[in-house]
């Protein structure tokens, strides 16, 4: 509905000029409705289409701001059961991001999101660059690069443990025949590279996947005119398929990075955190906390801690890489 | 390098041709002389893209040979033929200056530093690249990027041939003039051989000394904008060149005399042998070479639609149309009227290739 202000030919002058042309004057008629300025295309902006917005903001109500708040609410008292509560203030973060506890599982996480990033990216790239265009194992290619992004996380996890066991594993049994001293249960070093291999194993398939979809967007002649300034493949690859790919491989380290640095379920079904806190990254420690001593209010003050961290490290690559996207 | 040459060329996208279809270019021979201007005119998929990349080396031809002179060149990469080719859509390094871009080409062949600088200077002046040298070249507009993709042939100096495929498809239309008078100047500057590929007739006869008319594979004509107007060998050419096309009607011979439905008409010269019998016959006169006269062949005129210099009249006799052109100011009958045919312009068609 138009309010009769904005009407468009609300056009406040000397009613003659109204009377003059044969029509009333509205100004004359209306004058006590402020005049209010309508946009130049004469549309008139309504308060009410906010009320279409309503059902959106609820749901993200329930879903986010709800059950986040509820981690808030812990995160600021102390328990001792009985749903009794008491105000305790900033005490649980300060102690969280004082304990010794916390910054190494935050060192293990950053190492751990570190190698897989360093690993996976250049390797689903070559990947990706040596994969065939199109045709028949093009297509073959591709449903074997997505058969490990369709196997559940805890089922990846026992087949790692298994295939890892030193004594009946395939792996480790080849790898003990061989003559290496490998037991992932006891030794942090073996465990870590069992998890770090775990992971590249089961994710970089995203990465090909989405460098290979980068890499189809190529317009044929890109490669023609190389062909034609006489460009080496290190050349063609350097100024015309990684620029092409720049924004897939950004999504891509992007995905990675959270993925990973959210990581619980496979290495908690692999290796249980251990030996000893060895592999226990954030997550696991998370529940560690919230779950095995059942401490409420640090375990919601790390939750938070935790997820800022994420959202802080996301932010500062996505600005940092995007700045000059632009141009 | 004196004149490109294509002996015997034949090319498939098939591994295992069978019939006369499967060969995107068809058996031809053709050549260029150094310094021409000339254009590939053909409808999509006619197989003029496919001709271009062979010239080019990006494509190896089936069976044939191609030679820059009298060299063999059949075997040898793009980068090792003096040719530069233009793409239909721009191709810039993103990543890379307009400087840089233009270096590419030279840097990838070792050229020295100092040379290197010369050479993109001298042709940045050439293509008035030079206010943006030290800018990103994916910031430009299309003519610009073209331009930039021309630079990066025309900077070797031993480059011979230019090739474009369709250049102009993605440039704004204000901007396509600009950038042809730019090719046309600098066809005259340089006096390198250019070949030009298009569907666009007017693209076509404005940019070429002489055009080659290509259709499902095959080179239909080649020859001048003037001789393609007056004496399209075929009817096809008839039909694609010239706005309206040719008028096609069907036609009779008896003896020597040429008739379109029943009425005689003069042919100058007159067809040469009798065609062979079970033949599809056919006239082709072009609507400029129509006439309205006192007598002839009666019409009825359907429609006129103004042009601008001229307008063009829709006629029928009987149920087949024919399209003739009338000055600005020269009278229309308003319903019945007699045409004439110029018989030096009509030509008698037979299987669609000229008889005359």
């Amino acid at each position: 509905m138009r309010e009769p202000g904005a009407l468009p030919e609300l056009q406040p002058g000397p009613p003659e000029a109204g009377q003059a042309g044969g029509r009333p004057a509205p100004s004359a008629i209306r004058s006590e409705a402020p005049p209010r300025r309508a946009p130049a295309d004469g549309r008139t902006p309504n308060a009410r289409a906010w009320w279409l917005v309503a059902p959106v903001v609820a749901l993200v109500a329930f879903n986010a701001i709800v059950p986040l708040m509820t981690v808030v609410n812990y995160s600021v008292q102390e328990t001792f059961g009985d749903n009794v509560f008491f105000f305790e203030g900033m005490k649980w973060f300060r102690e969280v991001l004082g304990s010794s506890r916390f910054h190494q599982a935050l060192q293990r996480q950053l190492l751990f999101t570190g190698i897989i990033l360093l690993i996976e990216v250049p390797l689903g790239v070559a990947i990706a660059l040596a994969m065939p265009r199109r045709g028949f194992w093009a297509s073959v290619c591709l449903v074997l690069m997505a058969m490990p992004l369709l196997i559940p996380w805890n089922v990846v996890g026992a087949m790692w443990n298994l295939l890892a066991l030193p004594d009946i594993g395939l792996l480790g049994r080849t790898l003990n025949g061989m003559g290496f001293d490998y037991n992932y249960t006891r030794q942090p070093l073996a465990a870590w590279a069992t998890m770090v291999g775990m992971d590249v194993w089961h994710w970089t398939s995203l990465v090909v996947l989405l460098a290979y979809a980068g890499l189809s967007a190529i317009p044929e002649a890109y490669y023609q005119a190389a062909r034609i300034d006489g460009a080496s493949s290190w050349a063609v690859f350097r100024h015309i398929q990684l620029p092409k790919m720049k924004r897939v491989l950004l999504i891509a380290v992007l995905l990675r990075f959270m993925d990973s640095f959210m990581i619980y379920t496979e290495p908690v079904v692999l290796t249980g955190g251990g030996p000893g806190n060895a592999t226990t990254l954030l997550s696991i420690d998370l529940v560690k906390i919230a779950l095995g001593q059942f401490d409420l209010g640090p375990g919601a003050a790390m939750s938070l801690v935790y997820f800022l961290i994420i959202l802080l490290l996301s932010w500062i690559y996505y600005t940092v890489m995007t700045r000059d996207g632009g141009q | 390098m004196a004149r490109i040459r294509l002996e015997q060329l034949r090319h498939t996208y098939r591994a295992k041709p069978a019939g006369d279809d499967d060969w995107a270019l068809k058996r031809l021979d053709l050549a260029w002389e150094q310094g021409t201007a000339s254009a590939l005119l053909g409808p999509s998929g006619c197989g003029k893209t496919t001709l271009l990349n062979l010239i080019s080396g990006l494509l190896r031809p089936t069976e044939g040979v191609v030679r820059f002179g009298e060299r063999d060149v059949t075997a040898l990469p793009p980068d090792a033929r003096n040719i530069a080719q233009v793409f239909q859509f721009p191709v810039v390094y993103d990543t890379m200056t307009v400087y840089d871009n233009l270096a590419f080409p030279l840097r990838n062949r070792r050229v020295a530093p100092a040379e290197v600088d010369r050479r993109v200077r001298e042709v940045a002046e050439l293509l008035d690249l030079g206010p943006t040298l030290r800018h990103r070249a994916a910031g430009l507009t299309a003519d610009g990027k073209q331009k930039i993709s021309l630079g990066r042939g025309l900077v070797r100096s031993d480059v011979a041939a230019i090739l474009f495929d369709e250049p102009l498809t993605v440039v704004d239309p204000h901007l396509k003039w600009r950038l042809r008078s730019k090719l046309k100047e600098l066809h005259q500057k340089l006096g390198t051989t250019m070949i030009y590929v298009t569907h666009d007739q007017t693209e076509a006869l404005t940019f070429a000394d002489q055009v080659v008319v290509m259709d499902q594979g095959t080179v239909v004509q080649a020859g001048t904008p003037v001789e393609l107007f007056e004496r399209p060998r075929h009817t096809f050419v008839g039909h694609f060149i010239g706005s309206p096309g040719m008028n096609v009607l069907p036609a009779t011979v008896e003896g020597t005399t040429v008739r379109f439905l029943g009425h005689p008409i003069e042919l100058r010269p007159a067809p040469a042998r009798p065609p062979p019998a079970g033949a599809r016959l056919e006239l082709g006169v072009r609507p400029e070479f129509v006439r309205l006269a006192a007598d002839g062949i009666p019409v009825r005129i359907v429609r006129v639609s103004e042009t601008g210099r001229h307008r063009i009249v829709e006629a029928r006799h009987e149920d087949t149309p024919i399209k003739l052109l009338v000055g600005e100011g020269d009278p229309v009958p308003a319903e019945q009227a007699f045409l004439r045919f110029d018989p030096a312009h009509t030509q008698l068609y037979v299987d669609g290739w000229s008889a005359t």
